[in-house]
């Protein structure tokens, strides 16, 4: 894990710009068969990111706690 | 003894009362008189009561809040200084209130007035909020259910994210220092792209930690965007005012902070069809275009073979035809070879066959008889029976019949 690995936001993005590079055409077949094979893996990805996430909560000290 | 002028008395006069600090911050309680309304909109009355009356002028940039009507009961804000061309002494009002009104709401009403003077409220200075927050700081008590609230909508809309709880008291006279305290620390952090600012719903008393000058200001000079959810949705605080974005409850606000999975969701899934359908519809495009291009080539290609073919045809079944004629001639030559060797020739020449009879075994050699055997002779057109008289091979002289 670590930083490294892309955040959803960056995931979706490249999704989308997948979604508006095959739409807009013009492609060589080889380049757009690839595409086409990043675009569901990223779709898959996104998908898996959402379905599987637990929210992280952290805590700063409490002041007022400490003085109790 | 010195001599001044008017207009040096009035300024006198008018620097006096302008630099002493009681006389420029005025809350003064009155019955409104006298009100007109002058050609550039400016406001011009007379408050008074039992005991004397001050002329005041409100200007229009103030936009107050009320619609001031003679023999109204109010309270006005504002600071006492003298208008030199006529030597009036006179309030120059930022603020009316009706009478009546606590305190708090007055304090609330000029702070407000204050700072959107200051532009603390400007639209132009609201900074967008992340659309896909990595760290959200939370500013709030961390027993309420404001916390609660909050913490479950985010963790049901996007669990993607980190919540930072910056706990802090929310009410009292500690809140307000606490809040200041917990935004410093959020700003201190790494990574955190969104702020928080949540309280539960209360009295104007409950909430005015929200409604003091240091919070505003620090809410102001955040580098990190905030939304604030402070009370109900009838509730408006200075915080709200001074905010990036105001939600209208603790809950609103947690909403407002992050997408909507079921919502992003739907999102992939659309892209994930325009994805196949545009690669499906690129394949296709390929194809009809390879099919229109094969049609194309056919045709001309064909032809130029066919009429090459033809030639060789010709040429050929040409060639074929004189080996035939060639090959009959020669088979002619040979069948009449063949004919002259026919053994009827030979006896048409004077030859005979000799056989023994009745074996019919032909005879070549004098042994193959002896004397007294019977043979037949063949000749070109019948046969003549004969029998052996003498022999060769006897020592004798061989007798034919």
């Amino acid at each position: 894990m670590g930083n490294k690995e892309p955040s959803f936001e960056e995931l979706l993005k490249q999704l989308e710009n997948i979604a508006t590079n095959l739409d807009t055409g013009g492609l060589p077949l080889v380049e757009s068969l690839a595409l086409f094979e990043e675009g569901m893996k990223l779709s898959k990805k996104c998908s898996e990111l959402l379905d599987l996430a637990e929210l992280k909560v952290e805590k700063l000290q409490d002041l007022f706690e400490q003085k109790e | 003894m010195q001599i001044y002028t008017v207009g040096q008395v009035t300024t006198y006069a008018r620097d006096l009362l302008d630099s002493n600090e009681r006389l420029s911050d005025l809350w003064i309680k009155g019955e409104i008189s006298n009100l007109y309304r002058s050609q550039a909109g400016h406001l011009y009355f007379t408050i008074k009561d039992a005991e004397g009356q001050l002329k005041c002028v409100l200007f229009k940039s103030e936009k107050p809040a009320l619609t001031l009507e003679n023999g109204m009961a109010v309270i006005v804000h504002g600071r006492l200084s003298i208008y030199e061309l006529r030597g009036d002494l006179q309030v120059y009002v930022d603020l009316v209130q009706p009478e009546g009104v606590g305190v708090l709401h007055l304090a609330f009403e000029q702070l407000k007035n204050k700072l959107e003077k200051e532009g603390l409220f400007d639209k132009a200075r609201k900074r967008p909020l992340p659309s896909f927050p990595k760290r959200i700081g939370v500013v709030t008590s961390p027993t309420s259910a404001a916390y609660r609230d909050i913490e479950n909508i985010i963790s049901r809309r996007y669990p993607l994210t980190t919540v930072i709880l910056a706990p802090t008291l929310v009410q009292g006279d500690e809140a307000a220092p606490g809040i200041v305290r917990a935004i410093g620390e959020l700003s201190d952090m790494e990574g955190i792209d969104l702020i928080i600012v949540a309280r539960g719903g209360g009295s104007l008393e409950d909430l005015w930690a929200f409604n003091e000058e240091v919070v505003a200001r620090t809410i102001y000079a955040s580098r990190i965007p905030i939304i604030s959810g402070v009370g109900h949705e009838t509730d408006f605080t200075i915080a709200d005012y001074v905010a990036d974005m105001r939600a209208p409850t603790p809950s609103a606000a947690a909403e407002i902070a992050v997408p909507d999975r079921s919502e992003l969701k739907k999102r992939i899934q659309f892209l994930r069809h325009a994805i196949e359908s545009a690669t499906t519809e690129g394949l296709e495009q390929r194809h009809d275009k390879l099919q229109y291009a094969f049609g194309k080539i056919k045709a001309p290609d064909l032809s130029r073979h066919r009429q090459r073919i033809d030639d060789i045809f010709r040429t050929t079944s040409r060639q074929a035809a004189g080996a035939i004629t060639l090959m009959r001639s020669q088979l002619n030559s040979y069948s009449s070879q063949l004919s002259s060797l026919n053994p009827l020739g030979t006896l048409r020449r004077g030859y005979a066959i000799i056989q023994k009879a009745p074996a019919g075994k032909i005879i070549t050699r004098t042994n193959d008889v002896r004397t007294g055997d019977r043979i037949v002779m063949q000749l070109s057109d019948g046969h003549i029976k004969g029998k052996v008289t003498g022999n060769n091979s006897d020592g004798q002289q061989g007798t034919l019949i």
